[in-house]
């Protein structure tokens, strides 16, 4: 690095025109409308921020997507953290095929993963049918929600957690139990707080997802207003009512809330790699 | 007798595997599978004589037109800022990394959003863009551009680690030999990132054939015109048109596996070659 750094940027040509179609083309498709929105945000009244934001759907409809994430993310830690314990810890006939599979969510279009997530927990469907006699409704209410926020969700926490398990030292662990503690324990007071930096960003990667998604929901939500529906969808709404301000209005504070995710997931990874730098 | 306590009894360990296993068979094979068995309830015949009707093929169509856009511009896009970023060092270079992946972090529905606040009839540029006659918002150009947003970072932000682990090295022997700086770009930076290179690509062709939210906001879903094969499915499913919209679904389906596995080789065959920090 400090090599590379003495030798003068002269060398290599080209900065000029690469920096330059860079950030035309950053301003142009990203930070221009982004910019376009808050100029838009930035022209609305006191009332029309508070018209917006008393509205009891568009309140609903913020609960149910921060809550529904909040919800999802936590679940997706749990079964997020056994399922790549299962996958770097044990050797199991087909391993490399479902560790291939966990991206499933990321290649999958969200309308495909709605419109399945719908065929299956809908009444007649496969899940459905089952739990219908419980008298369990999960398509169509806030549970159907939380279900494609976990689908959404789940490679964030699997594939955050994966290496750091990997590169986990087994002489640590060699010498809990030499100490004489059980497996159990050598867990929860080991293991678990070396994972808890990435479990925590994986937390929040898969929160941030859900918060923002939109095609693997609306299906199975069903769209009940103050009960099922959820923010980006309530922008559609105004959009579609020709309520650019209250779309805008909504949009605004969302962003807001994953720019700040953001910069939290960012102070999360630099804490990690200090402690990663620290530990060896 | 020691290292015997560093894992965990049989018992637990196929609790464990089992556990993860009906967790991912739960939310990944069968919504996966759901669709299969869909699309094919009334037999092979109704199955593809719904992917050959006509306004499915333009779905198909426009759908392979915006990626054969999108995905291009965002590869030279990708190119020009690796090069600048990890050739160069200049002020300000880590705030461009995080703007570059600031489409990651914004809700499909505000990336669709910001281009009507900005090209739709009551937009910023709307009144100059109609007495122009361009036409952005609900036709071809905007679903291009807002497929362009959402799909922005994925061949940057894979080449810039792969590239800044590689140095500059190569480059100056090459230059300093007499090459010229497309020359070298082309016979030196190009082989040594193809690997990497093809990785971003698949994710970003995946994604922007795939999106939802952020084209659904700009298309005005007009049949045959600014359909594209994920809005297809949403209009099929509300329709009522089961067989045809998880058809036209098992097309982004095979896509999605088709991308898995690819990707799934890349990693397993040119570990070394493609950046080390996928996704996180």
């Amino acid at each position: 690095m400090i090599g590379a750094r003495s030798i003068p940027n002269r060398v290599i040509p080209g900065f000029g025109l690469t920096l330059g179609i860079t950030l035309v083309y950053l301003s142009v498709v990203v930070l221009i409308p982004l910019a376009a929105l808050f100029l838009k945000a930035a022209g609305m009244t006191w009332a029309q921020w508070v018209a917006t934001f008393t509205d009891w759907r568009v309140i609903a409809s913020l609960k149910l997507s921060f809550g529904g994430s909040a919800i999802a993310a936590a679940l997706n830690a749990v079964f997020g953290l056994l399922v790549a314990w299962v996958l770097v810890r044990y050797d199991f006939p087909g391993r490399k095929l479902v560790d291939a599979m966990v991206d499933l969510p990321f290649a999958l279009p969200t309308a495909v993963a709605g419109i399945a997530l719908t065929a299956l927990y809908a009444p007649n469907g496969w899940i459905g049918e089952l739990l219908e006699p419980l008298g369990i409704k999960v398509a169509f209410t806030p549970v159907g929600v939380v279900v494609a926020m976990v689908f959404i969700g789940l490679p964030f926490v699997v594939r955050t957690v994966e290496p750091v398990l990997a590169d986990l030292d087994s002489e640590v662990e060699e010498a809990a139990a030499s100490l004489g503690a059980g497996r159990l324990q050598t867990f929860r007071r080991v293991i678990l707080p070396a994972l808890g930096p990435a479990l925590l960003t994986g937390f929040a990667l898969a929160f941030a997802r859900a918060v923002g998604e939109y095609g693997s929901i609306i299906f199975i939500a069903g769209n009940m207003p103050g009960v099922s529906e959820i923010a980006p969808l309530m922008i559609i709404t105004k959009l579609e009512q020709y309520d650019y301000l209250g779309a805008t209005a909504i949009a605004v504070v969302m962003l807001v809330a994953s720019f700040a995710l953001l910069l939290l997931i960012n102070a999360l990874q630099k804490w990690r790699h200090a402690r990663l730098r620290g530990a060896s | 007798m020691v290292r015997a306590n560093v894992t965990e009894a049989r018992w637990a360990r196929w609790l464990l595997t089992g556990l993860a296993l009906a967790f991912l068979t739960l939310f990944l094979a069968m919504p996966l599978l759901a669709v299969l068995t869909q699309a094919l309830t009334k037999g092979f015949d109704r199955y593809f004589a719904a992917l050959s009707e006509p306004l499915t093929i333009s779905a198909i169509q426009l759908t392979l037109l915006v990626a054969a856009i999108a995905v291009p511009l965002n590869v030279v896009f990708g190119l020009c800022a690796s090069w600048a970023i990890t050739k160069f060092d200049f002020p300000g270079k880590s705030l461009l990394i995080t703007l570059i992946d600031i489409p990651f972090s914004v809700s499909p529905v505000i990336s669709g959003l910001v281009y009507v606040l900005l090209f739709g009839l009551q937009g910023l540029l709307g009144e100059w863009m109609t007495e122009q006659g361009f036409r952005i918002i609900f036709a071809v150009p905007g679903i291009v551009l807002a497929t362009m947003f959402v799909t922005f970072p994925f061949v940057a932000r894979e080449l810039i680690p792969l590239m800044e682990e590689q140095g500059r090295d190569e480059e100056e022997a090459a230059l300093t030999l007499g090459a010229g700086g497309f020359r070298t770009f082309l016979l030196v930076t190009l082989p040594n990132v193809r690997w990497g290179l093809l990785y971003g690509v698949l994710l970003c062709n995946a994604r922007a054939m795939g999106e939802f939210g952020a084209v659904s906001v700009v298309s005005g879903h007009i049949r045959g015109l600014t359909n594209t094969m994920p809005l297809h499915v949403e209009i099929l499913y509300n329709e009522y048109d089961i067989v045809g919209a998880f058809a036209v679904a098992s097309l982004l389906a095979l896509l999605a596996l088709v991308t898995l596995g690819a990707k799934s080789l890349l990693e397993w065959r040119y570990r070394d070659e493609i950046a080390a920090n996928h996704r996180v």
